[in-house]
């Protein structure tokens, strides 16, 4: 049989039509997550307040966040490690024994590969601080101490421990910086005012990308995270729809950060509601003012201690959001308390007055001074706070 | 005997082409020589063309290309010229409307003149074509239905990207020209204007949008049904008794008692289509403007009924004393 030319023509659009289906469909296919998903209800019926839990997944992440056995105990019989060491501006508290066991777990959560010379220099005194990394580990303890002593309403008793970031890993693998955003043209034309491309922080989604810097930094003590009125009607809350996107994007990002849904927190009927909220909400608000509080106490001040190779693409220090201790999940390793073999350092003493030591002459040239970078939530009057 | 039973149209009658009813009067004439395709018999009619551009049509898409273009070259520009990502990023690209500190104002061109300037054209070229459907309906001597069903839906736009906009005082309450950027400006409208589910003009709109997928549904299987008798020709039918159109009419009777007419069906669905923008445009227009926040509001007037709590209370911690 002889196909006219019509015939022929029209077979091969449908030819082609086929294929770009098949490969569009394919593709798309691996964009979805497969079933089952495990629906938990979480609230009263009828008013979807439930967590979705895919179970490959929690497998996934289960495996990713169990909890290394912790170091044998310490003999309580030793000398002060003040007395035994010098310059030991934090864990001066501790006897020799206790303190040695802390830098051997220390060790183990953050350079497992390196040892103790990632902070130690080979051939320098014990007591030297010519690394940058030594100085940042000081730093990095008087942190935890300061979470586990003053953070309990986000941390709760189950507190936190170096692993709980560091993972085995020098660095965390879930800090983060200032988000430039990706290149785009400069002059008139295609300025993206701070969103519209895929927002790596906020799932994905194309709001505000750099939802970080305004909320969570020593600067974003003024940012209104808060959009929705308090009143029915009118009362002055000049808080507009760009404003409540940036919000938006922190609230994807906390999402995205603990593995759980809107409704974790939240009566998705009324978002501003705390007598609809669950208990989880009050937690997470301590978690945002801790995160801010960190990054302006500890991470900022650190500034001109870090190598430039450690710096964001605007030469600002690494800094901690959720994802950095949640990794995925509503709790940090589940739950599971290091801190309770480590009483040490959830210890008061030796937290404040202890400066940042100035980087000595080894610790490579200080990045540019910190820029806030073009993410800054527009606003459009006072925030409803 | 050939019958209409598949998704696409089996049967192409092809006669000659048809340039349609003499033009009264105006110096525009239809443009292009008709022409027959074969794939577009199987969804319609195949003859293609001639148009009708006129004035009106060629002003209209002329600003409507000047606004597509604007927002295309800002969304390429945004990828720094990169056409593999502008392929790649495009759901998430966007021409943003102006940042709140600008209120009403002329901005620079980066910081939202742009988005003002589509606007402009964009909104001439659709009142151009709106001008456009109005005078050809005239020039057949029809009604004027589609353009009053395309003036409803322009009202919902206007409400957006206009109306709303001046009277909140502020450009930046408008809607991003972007795939994925209006959806999100959606989904903050409703956050920011506390859940526009308890709107009721939303809910009206909803009613209509779902009611006219539901008319329509029933009024295209009604027609397919009895298209094997030729109902599609109803026109022929309609005053006849035992007809392919009674049958279609006896359906909806036995089912449910009741049943629309040739005309009416027409009516139903006409408005429904047309109420669905309209009460959606009212709700919009409300909305920070008179309403400040939906689930506020519908506690006042008893629409947000209280469920028990399964948790405890918790109170906002930013008002307690001695907070860290």
């Amino acid at each position: 049989m002889k196909m006219t030319r019509e015939e022929a023509l029209r077979s091969l659009i449908l030819r082609i039509a086929g294929v770009f289906a098949v490969v569009f469909g394919a593709g798309l296919l691996f964009t979805f997550e497969y079933p089952p998903v495990v629906s938990v209800q979480t609230g009263y019926r009828g008013v979807a307040l439930e967590q979705n839990f895919h179970p490959a997944r929690l497998e996934t992440l289960a495996a990713a966040n169990q909890v290394p056995a912790p170091q044998d105990p310490a003999d309580p019989d030793a000398a002060p490690a003040s007395e035994v060491y010098q310059n030991v501006q934090v864990l001066g508290d501790l006897n020799e024994n206790e303190f040695i066991r802390v830098m051997t777990a220390m060790t183990e959560w953050v350079s497992p590969e390196q040892g103790c010379t990632y902070c130690h220099a080979e051939g320098e005194e014990l007591s030297s601080d010519s690394l940058y990394t030594k100085v940042v580990a000081r730093r990095m303890l008087q942190m935890t101490r300061d979470i586990n002593v003053n953070w309990q309403p986000h941390v709760a008793q189950t507190g936190v421990t170096c692993y709980t970031c560091h993972r085995g890993k020098p660095v965390p693998s879930q800090v983060w910086f200032n988000e430039p955003g990706q290149p785009h043209a400069r002059g008139v034309l295609g300025d993206p005012a701070g969103q519209n491309q895929p927002a790596m922080l906020a799932g994905l989604a194309s709001l505000p990308f750099d939802p970080l810097t305004p909320f969570l930094t020593g600067g974003g003590k003024d940012a209104g995270i808060r959009v929705s009125s308090d009143t029915a009607l009118p009362s002055g809350n000049r808080s507009s729809i760009k404003q409540t996107e940036w919000t938006y994007s922190l609230m994807i990002h906390m999402s995205e950060s603990l593995g759980v849904n809107c409704t974790y927190c939240h009566n998705s009927r009324s978002f501003r509601d705390w007598g609809q909220s669950s208990p989880t909400r009050t937690t997470a608000w301590h978690g945002i003012q801790m995160t801010r509080g960190l990054n302006a106490d500890y991470l900022e001040p650190l500034q001109g201690v870090f190598p430039a190779n450690r710096l964001g693409p605007l030469g600002d220090v690494p800094k901690v959001a959720c994802s950095t201790c949640h990794e995925g999940v509503y709790k940090p390793l589940y739950g599971v308390s290091m801190l309770k073999d480590y009483p040490e350092l959830a210890k008061a003493g030796g937290i404040t007055g202890v400066p940042v030591q100035p980087a000595s002459p080894v610790a490579p040239e200080p990045g540019p001074a910190q820029t806030p970078g073009s993410a800054q939530p527009p606003s459009s009057g006072q925030p409803a706070q | 005997m050939v019958e209409y039973q598949n998704i696409f149209t089996q049967v192409q009658v092809r006669g000659p082409a048809y340039a349609g009813v003499p033009l009264t009067r105006g110096p525009w004439v239809r443009s292009w020589k008709p022409r027959f395709v074969h794939l577009l018999g199987r969804i319609g009619d195949a003859q293609l063309g001639p148009v009708y551009l006129g004035w009106s049509g060629f002003a209209s898409i002329l600003c409507g290309l000047i606004a597509f273009e604007i927002i295309g070259l800002n969304m390429w520009a945004s990828v720094n010229w990169d056409p593999v990502q502008f392929i790649r990023q495009l759901p998430w690209l966007a021409l943003e409307p102006p940042a709140p500190v600008y209120g009403l104002s002329i901005p620079p061109l980066a910081e939202g003149g742009w988005w003002i300037m589509t606007g402009f054209f964009l909104t001439t070229s659709i009142m151009l074509w709106w001008l456009r459907t109005y005078r050809r309906a005239r020039a057949l001597g029809i009604g004027t239905h589609v353009s009053w069903a395309f003036a409803a839906a322009i009202w919902l736009y206007l409400v957006l990207g206009l109306i709303r906009p001046v009277l909140m005082g502020s450009w930046a309450e408008a809607v991003p020209f972007g795939i994925f950027p209006h959806l999100d400006w959606t989904a903050a409208f409703s956050i920011r204007y506390g859940n526009l589910f308890y709107n009721p003009f939303h809910m009206l709109s909803i009613v209509f949008l779902y009611g006219s997928t539901l008319l329509f549904a029933m009024h295209g299987a009604t027609v397919l049904a009895i298209s094997r008798f030729g109902g599609e020709r109803e026109v022929e039918q309609i005053v006849d008794r035992g007809t392919a159109f009674e049958r279609g009419a006896l359906f909806w009777r036995w089912t449910m008692g009741f049943n629309a007419t040739a005309e009416s069906i027409h009516r139903w669905a006409w408005w429904f289509a047309v109420l669905c923008p309209l009460t959606g445009g009212i709700g919009i227009l409300l909305t920070g403007t008179v309403v400040d926040n939906w689930f506020l509001w519908g506690v006042k007037h008893g629409l947000a009924p209280e469920y028990p709590h399964l948790f405890p209370v918790v109170t906002d911690p930013a008002l307690l004393q001695g907070r860290p």
